[in-house]
């Protein structure tokens, strides 16, 4: 069993496209038993709009708790504004007020509180899913807007997919990741095997690149790096090829500028079933052959220790 | 001080670019002291187009707890008043899990023993100095490896400074979470970048969501105009969001950002357009303030 983890650093670079693409290719060459698939970007969850994916079970997800203070049993002593590291508590004519949006949820004025006069509140964040898709079960999320605890949701949808892995015939779980290196990457990291970072030959791209190569070495994966839009500046592309050599990292492939991805976006499908002959399609499906040789690396270790 | 932050929802939509093409518009010449706080502190990139000689440095350290075990009881409160699950209690002794705790400091409150202390826990850093035209710009980078964003936004944001600008512009992490949130927060307006694509409108909607419960009024730039069909213009209208700019899908200008050039670089009429876009969005603070 293999997890598989698309990432970039910085945002924009494919990853999404990516995934579909690769959700497809591999339920195209292995038909049976098909892979699990996993969008970990819940702030912005798009990959649920290329696998025609039709939702079986929705679920709520309780975030934090906020605190609220009972205006009947508060004495007005400003016990709670002193001890809020957040300014999530203000005050007018010894009213005291949470800003609920500044709360962190950590319950410290609760517990600080004379009169017991605090409640804290659990609230329902976001939504988590398992959908139906022609590539797989699919466990994706939508954390409400200015909602906390992003990397929470990730890692309990990845969770739930962890457990349909190994209570299912399923090899593989291909997870789209969310841009950047914080809480919600670093969730979507863990358990993983292999990353795959997708990144584009742009200052920012090569920028943003090595900050993400560094995140990934706080853990045991296995990390490798295709070039996107890798025709857009020559001389970016080399510069990436240059840095992936020094630190060692194969490059898988490079994907050129084409519009095919778009338009198959526009369409609601991955690039490579929308358009299997698109330049596009053509590089990420090389990438993907070799990216199959990784994975299988991993399920055969797998079994090899399952036969002993 | 007026402040504009400027978000997205999908990452790689233009959100630096727009950024550093405003403060470039409006620095030199109106003689006003802009400053550009990149709050994208898992990938900040506004000074890969800014250059700045960064003179000034700060910690961002959070407050974690370390535990006198000579006072120590193993009571277990600390453990239990822990939202983060930060601490555990093994063997009648608490483990603290540095990068779980939020520095709170319920726990250090809580200890019925007072067995516990703070000590600081650095997560990252921010830099600031003086880049190309006169542009202040101001960073945080959230070290590799370390989970809580919003810790070190929040230390840009409050980071004093001598210097008083007549103008912040704010450049926000894409997504519409917490960081957002922290980025965001009691800026004047928020300028909304997005592109015609699916992906950039299912995202610009959640970060409209965002300004929408904060109360901040919002104006979208559509940026790769051609890109994809997606009906940004109506969701704009249904919305009464304004249309500030579109800036088309153009090769020329894809090449130039991938190599650090900035947009007014490769094509000096922007100049005028952010100048009007400025004088229109100022308006809208202008009609706000009078309500």
């Amino acid at each position: 069993m293999t997890q598989l983890v698309i990432l970039s650093g910085k945002g924009g670079t494919g990853k999404t496209n990516l995934s579909a693409a690769f959700a497809h290719l591999y339920h195209q060459n292995n038909p049976d038993p098909k892979a699990i698939l996993v969008d970990a970007d819940v702030d912005a969850a798009n990959l649920a709009l290329l696998l025609e994916a039709k939702e079986l079970t929705s679920n709520p997800f309780i975030g934090g708790a906020i605190a609220r203070i009972d205006p009947v049993l508060c004495n007005g002593c400003g016990r709670c504004q002193e001890i809020c590291r957040y300014d999530a508590v203000s005050s007018q004519d010894e009213k005291y007020l949470i800003d609920s949006i500044a709360c962190e949820g950590c319950a410290a004025c609760y517990y600080q509180c004379p009169e017991n006069a605090i409640e804290l509140e659990e609230q329902q964040a976001g939504e988590w899913f398992i959908s139906e898709t022609s590539y797989g079960k699919f466990f994706h999320a939508h954390l409400y807007p200015a909602q906390e605890n992003s990397g929470k949701l990730v890692a309990l949808i990845k969770s739930r997919a962890q457990e349909e892995l190994e209570n299912s015939q399923a090899n593989l779980m291909i997870v789209d990741g969310p841009p950047g290196i914080g809480c919600p990457v670093i969730s979507a990291v863990s358990g993983a095997n292999i990353v795959l970072v997708v990144t584009e030959p742009t200052l920012a791209g090569l920028h943003d690149l090595g900050r993400v190569l560094e995140t990934t070495m706080h853990f045991e994966v296995q990390v490798e790096v295709c070039i996107n839009k890798a025709d857009l500046y020559p001389e970016g592309a080399q510069q990436i090829r240059e840095y992936c050599k020094e630190k060692g990292i194969d490059i898988l492939g490079e994907i050129p500028f084409d519009l095919a991805v778009p338009r198959a976006m526009n369409q609601g499908h991955p690039v490579t079933k929308f358009d299997p002959q698109s330049p596009s399609s053509q590089a990420i499906t090389g990438i993907w052959e070799k990216l199959m040789t990784v994975v299988n690396q991993y399920s055969t270790g797998k079994e090899l220790i399952q036969i002993n | 001080m007026r402040r504009i932050a400027i978000a997205s929802g999908k990452g790689g939509t233009g959100k630096t670019t727009v950024a550093v093409a405003l403060a470039e518009s409006l620095s030199v010449e109106n003689d006003q002291i802009v400053l550009v706080s990149d709050c994208d502190v898992e990938a900040p990139n506004v000074h890969l187009y800014l250059n700045p000689d960064f003179d000034q440095t700060k910690e961002v350290y959070v407050l974690i707890p370390q535990v006198d075990e000579g006072i120590c009881t193993g009571c277990g409160i600390c453990a239990e008043v822990c939202q983060y699950n930060a601490i555990i209690i093994l063997k009648d002794r608490p483990l603290v899990f540095p990068s779980l705790c939020h520095g709170c400091g319920s726990c250090t409150l809580n200890c019925p023993e007072n067995a516990i202390r703070e000590i600081p826990n650095t997560i990252g850093n921010l830099e600031r100095g003086i880049g190309n035209k006169n542009i202040y710009l101001r960073h945080g980078l959230l070290n590799p490896g370390e989970p809580l964003t919003v810790p070190v936004i929040s230390a840009l944001r409050k980071w004093n400074d001598s210097l008083s600008p007549q103008l912040e512009i704010i450049d926000s992490p894409p997504g519409a979470s917490c960081p957002v949130v922290e980025a965001i927060r009691g800026v004047d307006f928020l300028i909304l970048v997005t592109e015609p694509t699916p992906f950039g409108l299912h995202d610009l909607k959640q970060a409209h969501q965002v300004a929408n419960e904060l109360g901040i009024r919002t104006g979208v730039i559509i940026n790769r105009d051609g890109l994809g069909e997606a009906d940004i213009q109506g969701y704009c209208r249904d919305n009464s969001i304004p249309m500030l700019m579109t800036i088309p899908l153009d090769q020329k200008i894809g090449a130039g950002l991938a190599r650090g050039d900035t947009l007014l670089d490769i094509y000096p009429e922007y100049k005028d357009k952010f100048k009007a876009l400025y004088e229109e969005v100022g308006q809208v603070i202008e009609e706000a303030l009078d309500l």
